[in-house]
């Protein structure tokens, strides 16, 4: 399939967080998407119904956000990268299916735009309510890829990370954009072919002998090779617990070896999974660590707190699941304070300070009601404890 | 007739009750594919949950058994994603017109080619015999031990004003018959749906008295009359009777919504090309 996009595109342009996605889950490699019409996150739908038949691939609007979720893992399983977007009423829809992919190992992109809940909330406002419904939505215990951008260059990037990884690993990987990021317009520089590093899911040998396939093989990396529908290999799939043959198996053992599986693919790769940066000076007594739009404060703050001679630093999270317990451990042996700026009532902060461990203070500055956390109140609470 | 070609014998035998009628689907359909000379390797069959969902665990295609009620929309995006494959829906009563139910009529008003075989046993088998929405008003479910309130409704019905170009109705009664009707829903180009009564003589029949597995087939032979029949009859006549055949049948190529959306391909790669 052709890959050229219709109508040549310069490689900077001006645009919004929910375009970039657009942008960056083509350069991935996404030719599908699949969902339904809601605020913020509309224009993710919009601008793939516009891109995709250009490329000859397909867009499909459902009944249902449900339904959404579902044709993207049936896309999938047809062998092509699939995509959906929504925000977290729609997220809250799409949580059962979304269990179903981690459990079938179907890689597939959920963009959630957040904004303020509970229930309808505040449709056009800006939140980060949905941190931990990513991370426990579902029900029994699993992992989940959870990615946060903060700009709109940052969205075009980890939409690519976000199809990348869920290829590599066979998992659906949730991108947790919010109302300001989606809407935020911004230069970034679209990237040609070459400079983009494409990962696709590992395949069976096509020459296979298709009695002998195992769908849910065990190998070495724990990531069983998938076969697209219609190449022959005519194998069984369901939520169901099953055996390598994919077949259900109700053994106790067979739910154990599973679940385990499940989790040890993400987590013997946690270097090639969490991504975050810092600037963390060796005097530095306090860090602001954040994620998505609180970090756009946080690291303005430090900056410019720093000019005042203030011993701060930053720390902002790429990828918020799994969580980097590590790496905030080792910034709470550093620092005698962790600000934990979040658009909510304080989700990730339970995270920070079960990694701080009592070895740093770990504050919350919590903003929840649709207004953005301001780099003053980030300030005042600098100068407090510094 | 070979079985095993088509069946995953190792995983034989199925879960089924002594006398549920899913079986006698399940050979009516495997007959009916046989005959089509449509290609199993590009065949993908899909399902829900309760017990029609676990037919797709003994037939030798690719098979997906999904979440309850979900099995069209999972099957929408198949189709979607590559148009080139044959996709088969098996659902139940509840999985398909109570949970699932909106997927249903999304699915036919878009005419996408999908054959969906509703297996309708008029319970909920899987989790013990309470009430669907096709358990007759008046009858017995766990779930409505003073006798069911609810209306049942016709499900052909409901799929003719979504839309639905191909709508079919047959019972595990007539097994010749069901055969004949899912190989000409497999032939029909755009949605086709077979609703397809089945027989439980445990989870619905205890309950309700309704005897062994041959007592509630004549039962529902006497309640069943061939769609041609069912025509001449008076509006009297027809209370309580269903058609059985296929009700409706229009060729509808055009309007098949893969073709439509590969015609908006087409159109796009002229206007780049010019």
């Amino acid at each position: 399939m052709k890959t050229k996009i219709f109508k040549p595109k310069k490689s900077a342009v001006l645009t919004q967080g929910n375009q970039a996605v657009v942008e960056g889950a083509l350069a991935a490699g996404v030719e599908f998407f699949a969902g339904y019409p809601i605020t913020p996150a509309s224009e993710i739908a919009e601008g793939f119904a516009r891109e995709l038949p250009q490329i000859g691939g397909k867009f499909l609007q459902m009944e249902d956000e449900i339904a959404g979720m579902a044709a993207v893992i049936g896309a999938s399983l047809a062998g092509k990268k699939a995509i959906t977007a929504t925000s977290g009423p729609g997220f809250a829809l799409k949580q059962e299916n979304l269990g179903f992919a981690t459990m079938i190992e179907v890689p597939v992109v959920v963009v959630n735009v957040q904004r303020v809940g509970p229930s309808t909330g505040l449709p056009t406002a800006p939140s980060q309510g949905d941190v931990m419904q990513t991370r426990w939505g579902r029900n029994g215990d699993q992992e989940i890829i959870a990615l946060a951008p903060s700009s709109v260059a940052e969205s075009y990037e980890l939409t690519i990370k976000a199809v990348n990884l869920s290829e590599k690993f066979r998992q659906p990987v949730v991108l947790l954009l919010d109302e300001v990021i989606g809407h935020l317009r911004e230069k970034i520089h679209l990237k040609s072919k070459e400079e983009i590093e494409i990962y696709n899911r590992k395949k069976p040998e096509s020459n296979q002998n298709s009695d002998q396939f195992l769908p849910y093989q065990l190998t070495d990396d724990l990531i069983p090779p998938m076969a697209d529908y219609g190449s022959g290999f005519k194998y069984h799939t369901s939520g169901l617990f099953h055996d390598q043959s994919g077949f259900p198996d109700g053994k106790k053992e067979t739910a154990k070896f599973m679940q385990d599986r499940l989790h040890n693919k993400l987590h013997n790769n946690l270097d090639q999974i969490i991504f975050y940066e810092k600037n963390i000076r060796s005097d530095d007594n306090a860090a602001v660590l954040s994620y998505g739009s609180a970090a756009r404060a946080a690291i303005s703050t430090v900056n410019t707190a720093r000019k005042d001679n203030l011993k701060a630093g930053w720390f902002k999270l790429q990828t918020i699941w799994p969580f980097a317990e590590e790496a905030v451990a080792e910034l709470a042996a550093q620092v005698d304070t962790i600000i934990v700026p979040e658009l909510n009532q304080g989700q990730l902060i339970r995270e920070v300070k079960k990694a701080a461990a009592g070895r740093a203070k770990v504050i919350g500055i919590n903003s929840y009601a649709g207004d953005l956390i301001r780099p003053e109140e980030i300030r005042a609470l600098l100068e407090e404890v510094l | 007739m070979d079985f095993e070609k088509y069946l995953r014998i190792d995983k034989l035998p199925h879960i089924w009750c002594p006398g549920c009628g899913h079986g006698t689907i399940l050979n009516s359909f495997i007959r009916a594919f046989a005959e089509s000379g449509l290609d199993q390797d590009k065949t993908v069959v899909i399902s829900g949950i309760g017990c029609s969902g676990r037919a797709t665990g003994y037939l030798n295609f690719d098979t997906l058994h999904t979440t309850h009620g979900r099995a069209i929309a999972f099957a929408a995006g198949v189709k979607m994603a590559n148009p080139g494959l044959n996709v088969v829906v098996m659902t139940g009563d509840g999985d398909g017109s109570a949970i699932g139910g909106n997927h249903l009529i999304h699915a036919a008003r878009r005419n996408i080619d999908l054959t969906v075989i509703l297996f309708n046993n008029q319970i909920y088998g899987m989790t013990g015999g309470q009430f669907s929405p096709m358990t007759p008003t008046g009858d017995q479910a766990t779930t409505a031990p003073y006798g069911n309130i609810d209306q049942n409704f016709d499900l052909a019905k409901l799929v003719e004003g979504a839309g639905g170009g191909f709508i079919a109705r047959g019972a595990t009664h007539d097994p010749r018959q069901l055969k004949k009707i899912y190989l000409a829903a497999l032939k029909h180009k755009g949605f086709s749906f077979v609703e397809s009564f089945s027989q439980c003589p445990v989870s619905y029949g205890r309950q309700n008295k309704a005897g062994d597995a041959v007592e509630m087939l004549k039962k529902q032979q006497e309640d069943t009359v061939s769609f041609k029949k069912w025509q001449e009859l008076s509006f009297e006549e027809k209370q309580g009777k269903y058609p059985l055949g296929i009700l409706k049948e229009v060729e509808n190529p055009e309007s098949e919504y893969t073709e439509s959306y590969q015609k908006i391909i087409k159109k796009l790669k002229k206007e780049e090309a010019f």
